[in-house]
C-alpha cells in the first residue's frame, strides 16, 4: 500500500526519490505500526518517541504512513509538491504534522536526534529517539561527529537505523565512497550494533524487541540490509532509480507488481 | 603608542583565550586572574554568568560549547549547572545541530564558540537546522571581527554579519559592551526566534553605564545628537564612534551616534531619519564593508529616495594584516582616532572617498 502511494505521489510531482523510499518501506512501517510511541491527535506530545528521517529524501515514503496513522487527512497528499503544499520532497516540521524535525541536507539527522536524546536527560523524560540514516550520507563528516558524541555521552535511548541499500546517487557506495566495515566503525565509536534483514518485518520487530532500555548506556545502531527500490524488479539495486519518473503503462505495470507482493529479489542480497 | 599597546595585548590575549578551557569533568576553578587580569576586566564575557543566574528560575536554559568553555566563559554556567551544560568537543557543526534538536523539545539552548566557526563553518546548520525550522537557539558568537588579532584570518569573523543577515527568520544582533550583552541575553528569554549574538573579545570598553532597561531587538539606540553627521555603528565600533564624536565636537562638528545593535531585522526608520535629519551618514563596523552593516544601510538609503552623502567604514574587501588587535584597529582606522580622521576627510571632501 505504501509503496503504491509512493508511486502515486511521484506521479503527481513528476519525479520521486523511489529507490531510497522503497528500501526503507518495511523499516518505516515497523516503526509507526509497532514501535514508536506517539499520539496522532497531539503531534506535539512532549513524551512521544522522536523519529528523525535523516535521509529526508525518503519523505515520499513517510507521508502516506503519517496520513494512515492519523496525523492528517490522506486527501491532503494530493497536493504533494504543488505550489503552497505542505509536502515537499524533503519534510518540513513546521508544515507537516508528525514530522519531528525537518531534514533534507544529509548528515544532520543524527546530531538532531542526539540533541533530542540529551534533552530527554535534562528534562527527565523517558522517550526514545529513532533516527533513520541512508548509507550514502555516512560519507558526511557530521555523522561521525554525532556518532562520537553519542558514544561519549552514552546516549542509550538513541536508536540509529542505517538503511544499508548499498547505493548512493552516483552508484554503489563501495565504489563511490566505501562505508564498510560499518559495524566495526560504529562499535569503535562506542555503539552497540545489530544487523537485520531490512525487508523482513518479523526480523525487524525482533530486533526492536532486543533493544536495551537503559538511557545511560551505549547508543544503539541497527544496520538494516536492504535493496534499493525493493519491490519493483526493474528498479531494484539500480542507482538509476534513485530519482525517477514512471509514465504510461510502466506506471500501471509497477502498481500491479506491488499488488502481487514482494517477490524474491533478483539482485544479490 | 600603538606598539606598546600591542605588546601588552600579545601576552594577555594568549592567556585569555586558552586558560580555563577545561570542561566540567576536570577540576573547575573560576577564572579570576589570568596574567594579572581581573575577571571583571573581561566584561563582555558575562553571558555565562548571566545565563547561570537566569537558569536559576528558567529550566529551559542549556548551554553548549565546543571545547571553548573557558575562552567563551560559559564555564561560569557549567560550574553552576553541570547537568545543563554540554561540551561537544571540537565539533562545532554537530554542536549547533544538537542544539537544534534540543530546542525542538522545548529547551532554549545557548551555543558558544568563536564567531568565525559559528557563522562560517556552521552557516548551513544555522540556516537549515535553526532558522528554517524556527528553533529558539541562541548563538553566542564570541571573538568576532578581527579581535583575535595575530591569530589570523582563520580565527577572524569579518564576514559573519553578511552571511547571517541573509538568512530568513534569524535575528542578528551585536553587543556593544557587557551591559548591552546582559540586556540581549535577558531579552532573548522572551523571544522564540533563533538569534545570532555577535560578541567581541571580552574586553570591550563600556558604552552603557548600566544594563539598558529599554532594549528591544530591532530598535536602534541613539546615543548622541548632532546634525552634521550620523555615525551608525554596531558592536565593538560603538565605543570608538562615541569617542570620535567627542573629538569632533571639540572641533565644532556635531555628530549623531546610533548604536545599530540589531542588524537583522534592521531599524529602517532610524536609518532614514539619519538621512533626512543630518547632513551625512557614515557606517562603522568591524567587518568587511561588503555585505555588512554598511551594505544593509546602503540598501535602505537607496530605496528610501532620500539623497544623502554616505560612506562605509570597515575592513576593505581584503584579508587583514597580521598584528595585535590594537595595532590592527589603528591600521584600519577603526579606533577612535581613525574613525575621527575618516569622518574629517569625508566631511571635508564633500564627496565620497
Amino acid at each position: 500500500m505504501f509503496r503504491k502511494e509512493t508511486f502515486r505521489l511521484s506521479r503527481i510531482a513528476g519525479a520521486g526519490h523511489y529507490g531510497g523510499a522503497l528500501s526503507a518501506a518495511e523499516l518505516i512501517v515497523a516503526l509507526y505500526y509497532a514501535q514508536l510511541r506517539y499520539q496522532p491527535s497531539d503531534p506535539g506530545w512532549l513524551d512521544r518517541d522522536r523519529f528523525v528521517l535523516s535521509k529526508g529524501h525518503a519523505a515520499i515514503g513517510l507521508y502516506p504512513v503519517l496520513a494512515d496513522v492519523g496525523f492528517f487527512d490522506p486527501a491532503l497528499l494530493d497536493s504533494y509538491t504543488r505550489l503552497g503544499s505542505i509536502f515537499g520532497d524533503h519534510p518540513d516540521m513546521r508544515k507537516v504534522p508528525g514530522i519531528d524535525f525537518s531534514s533534507g541536507s544529509l548528515g544532520h539527522g543524527l546530531s538532531v536526534a542526539l540533541g533530542q536524546t540529551l534533552a530527554a536527560r535534562v528534562q527527565g523524560r523517558s522517550y526514545r529517539t529513532y533516527c533513520l540514516l541512508g548509507d550514502g550520507e555516512l560519507a558526511e563528516g557530521q555523522v561521525w561527529e554525532a556518532a562520537m558524541a553519542a558514544g561519549h555521552f552514552k546516549a542509550g535511548s538513541l536508536i540509529a537505523i542505517v538503511d544499508r541499500n548499498q547505493f548512493s546517487i552516483d552508484g554503489p557506495t563501495e565504489t563511490i565512497m566505501g562505508v564498510e566495515p560499518l559495524d566495526a566503525k560504529f562499535a569503535a565509536f562506542r555503539w552497540n550494533v545489530r544487523r537485520v534483514d531490512g525487508h523482513d518485518l518479523d526480523a525487524i520487530l525482533d530486533t526492536f524487541a532486543e533493544l536495551a532500555d537503559e538511557p545511560n548506556a551505549p547508543p544503539q545502531l541497527i544496520i538494516a540490509d536492504t535493496i534499493k527500490a525493493r519491490g519493483v524488479q526493474r528498479m531494484e539495486g539500480n542507482a538509476d532509480w534513485h530519482v525517477g519518473n514512471l509514465v504510461g503503462s510502466d506506471y500501471d505495470d509497477v502498481l500491479s507488481e506491488i499488488d502481487a507482493g514482494l517477490q524474491p529479489s533478483i539482485g544479490s542480497h | 603608542m600603538a606598539d606598546k599597546t600591542g605588546d601588552r595585548e600579545t601576552a594577555q590575549q594568549i592567556s585569555e583565550v586558552f586558560v580555563g578551557s577545561a570542561g566540567p569533568s576536570r577540576s573547575l576553578k573560576p577564572l579570576v586572574t589570568v596574567a594579572g587580569i581581573e575577571a571583571a576586566s573581561v566584561p563582555a564575557f558575562i553571558a555565562g554568568q548571566e545565563l547561570a543566574d537566569l537558569a536559576e528560575s528558567d529550566d529551559r536554559i542549556v548551554v553548549l560549547s565546543a571545547d571553548l568553555a573557558g575562552a567563551g566563559r560559559v564555564i561560569d554556567f557549567a560550574m553552576r549547572h553541570p547537568s545543563r551544560f554540554f561540551n561537544l568537543g571540537v565539533a562545532e557543526q554537530n554542536m549547533v545541530t544538537v542544539a537544534a534538536g534540543m530546542a525542538s523539545t522545548g529547551l532554549r539552548p545557548y551555543v558558544s564558540t568563536f564567531a568565525s566557526y559559528a557563522s562560517l563553518l556552521c552557516c548551513e546548520q544555522i540556516r537549515t537546522d535553526i532558522a528554517y525550522t524556527g528553533m529558539p537557539v541562541r548563538i553566542l558568537a564570541h571573538h568576532s571581527g578581527m579581535s583575535l588579532g595575530f591569530y589570523g584570518t582563520s580565527h577572524h569573523a569579518l564576514e559573519d554579519i553578511s552571511a547571517m543577515r541573509s538568512i530568513a527568520d534569524l535575528i542578528v544582533v551585536s553587543a556593544a559592551d557587557a551591559n548591552q550583552l546582559r540586556a540581549i541575553v535577558r531579552a532573548s528569554l522572551d523571544v522564540s526566534d533563533p538569534i545570532y549574538i555577535r560578541m567581541g573579545r571580552g574586553r570591550d570598553p563600556e558604552v552603557y553605564a548600566e544594563v539598558p532597561s529599554n532594549f528591544q531587538f530591532g530598535r536602534a539606540c541613539r546615543l548622541t545628537e548632532g546634525g552634521d553627521l550620523t555615525m551608525i555603528a554596531t558592536g565593538s565600533e560603538v565605543r570608538p564612534c562615541l569617542d570620535a564624536a567627542a573629538q569632533l565636537r571639540e572641533e565644532g562638528v556635531e555628530v549623531r551616534v546610533v548604536d545599530m545593535h540589531t542588524i537583522s531585522p534592521i531599524d529602517v526608520d532610524e536609518v532614514v531619519a539619519a538621512a533626512r535629519e543630518t547632513a551625512a551618514v557614515l557606517t562603522v563596523e568591524e567587518h568587511n564593508v561588503t555585505g555588512g552593516l554598511g551594505s544593509a544601510v546602503a540598501e535602505i538609503l537607496l530605496e528610501s529616495g532620500v539623497a544623502t552623502r554616505f560612506l562605509r567604514a570597515g575592513i576593505p574587501d581584503e584579508f587583514v594584516l597580521i598584528g595585535p588587535p590594537a595595532a590592527l584597529y589603528a591600521h584600519y582606522e577603526l579606533d577612535a582616532e581613525g574613525v575621527a580622521a575618516r569622518a574629517r576627510r569625508f566631511l571635508a571632501r564633500g564627496v565620497n572617498e
